[in-house]
């Protein structure tokens, strides 16, 4: 495919892992977080761990909405399914999720829950159109590559003036996250790496530009570069994040210039503007409450707001106390370094956070790479 | 989640809806995230949405970059 295949050309991986190897300062730690789930698939994926040097690590950050959910809004979906008798659609990723129990959204449906998978959000639209007597609710994840679709729909379904539709929204921010791993108190208490620049990420930052970065790089002086989810993309980031820590400089970099501007997609970024807005906390699962990391519906379109619909329960749920997920997505820990990885958890019937979708680092590590090292 | 994969664009319908081809595979897609899309463009789909337009010169340098790369990198490779 146009586009795709020129990015993953091993010969070139090869010689750009020649030159990585050939800058690196023996002497020095390269310590590279790549935030976004997409790239820790492709990392595991391409084997290209096995093409860097010892001293450059890559350390897998929290970037996969599906993981980072709590289990107490599955249950919360769950429950409108099963309970109130909704019509409740979602994207794939989301419906073997297990929540408290192991109720997972395809178990509901299983029992006789109408659970439906849907591609776009769009068809939500049509599933609530062809259902008038029906309450059709659409539970909505994901980071900024994926709200300004929920956006489109919230404005469409106001247009239509359709009364048996909502979104139970779930959306995330990224820079949010990106501060709490580098400032919260957990670090302190779990203790840290030291995390000396970020890979950062490709279609959020197609969203919302490179410029939000921007901070992170004055602030905390760790150099970002934007990368596209192909191998060679990854492996130009982490040659350019190894130029930039050799020079002591910490910059925005912007290795995907074919998508990513520094604005974004200003379009976009208007409609979720209009249609949603800021929650002054929600929790992420291994990371626990994240101020100002959630999205909720604006006033304007209450009435398509399922939390105002529906009385959606929310309780706590504790997490599997030998799971690690908490050190891991904040680099402190690595999949193997767990106790119930590959074991008791596994991409099968997980635990954590990290193995619950194919771009979890535990998931991704589980399935291209447990047996490295083994040779 | 956040995967995008670019797709050409075929036609343009009235009501902000496209369709586009991945891979020799044709899909129908929304276009209201992003103005100005043309036939032939390259676009960034997630979800059924459109999410930016891919800009063929920039690709281009890119992977030119890469070229020159190899080029001075000829020789010595890891194993």
């Amino acid at each position: 495919m146009k586009f795709i295949e020129e990015f993953r050309d091993g010969g070139l991986a090869r010689i750009l892992a020649s030159k990585i190897k050939a800058e690196v300062h023996p002497g020095r730690h390269y310590h590279v977080m790549e935030f976004c789930g997409g790239h820790t698939h492709a990392i595991f994926r391409y084997g290209i761990p096995d093409l860097l040097p010892e001293n450059v690590k890559l350390i897998h950050g929290p970037g996969c909405p599906v993981c980072v959910l709590p289990m107490a809004r599955i249950d919360g979906a769950v429950a409108l399914a099963k309970d109130e008798g909704v019509i409740l659609c979602t994207y794939g990723d989301m419906l073997r999720v297990p929540g408290s129990g192991g109720v997972s959204l395809l178990r509901a449906k299983a029992d006789g829950a109408d659970v439906r998978m849907v591609y776009s959000c769009l068809d939500c639209l049509k599933i609530a159109a062809d259902n008038p007597d029906r309450q059709v609710v659409f539970f909505a994840i994901g980071f900024e590559t994926t709200t300004p679709p929920t956006a489109v729909v919230l404005k469409q379904a106001k247009a239509m003036g359709l009364k048996n539709f909502s979104v139970f929204c779930n959306h995330v921010l990224t820079p949010a996250a990106i501060t709490n791993i580098l400032e919260s108190p957990e670090v302190r208490k779990l203790g840290t790496v030291a995390l000396d620049g970020f890979i950062g990420p490709a279609h959020v930052s197609a969203v919302i530009g490179s410029r939000p970065f921007e901070f992170f790089a004055e602030e905390y002086h760790r150099p970002v570069v934007i990368a596209g989810f192909e191998p060679l993309d990854v492996m130009q980031a982490v040659l350019m994040l190894v130029r930039q820590l050799n020079d002591g400089r910490a910059e925005v970099e912007n290795e995907y210039t074919r998508v990513v501007t520094r604005d974004g997609n200003l379009k976009a970024q208007a409609l979720v503007a209009e249609t949603l807005e800021l929650r002054s906390s929600f929790e992420w699962r291994g990371l626990g409450e994240v101020p100002y990391s959630g999205l909720r519906i604006k006033a304007d379109f209450a009435d398509f707001d399922a939390e105002k619909r529906f009385t959606i329960e929310t309780k706590p749920v504790k997490e599997n106390k030998a799971c690690e997920c908490g050190a891991i997505l904040r680099g402190i820990k690595k999949p193997t370094d767990c106790k119930i990885f590959g074991t008791v958890c596994t991409p099968e019937s997980p635990i954590g956070s990290c193995m619950v979708s194919s771009e979890g680092a535990c998931a991704a590590y589980y399935t291209f790479g447990r047996f490295r090292g083994a040779a | 989640m956040c995967l995008a994969i670019p797709a050409e664009v075929l036609s343009i319908a009235d009501d902000g809806m496209a369709t586009v081809e991945i891979g020799g595979v044709r899909k129908d897609i929304s276009v209201a995230l992003v103005d100005g899309v043309s036939v032939g463009d390259y676009v960034i789909i997630h979800t059924g949405f459109a999410l930016s337009k891919l800009d063929p010169e920039e690709a281009k340098e890119t992977l030119e970059l890469f070229a020159a790369i190899a080029a001075m990198g000829e020789g010595q490779t890891v194993q």
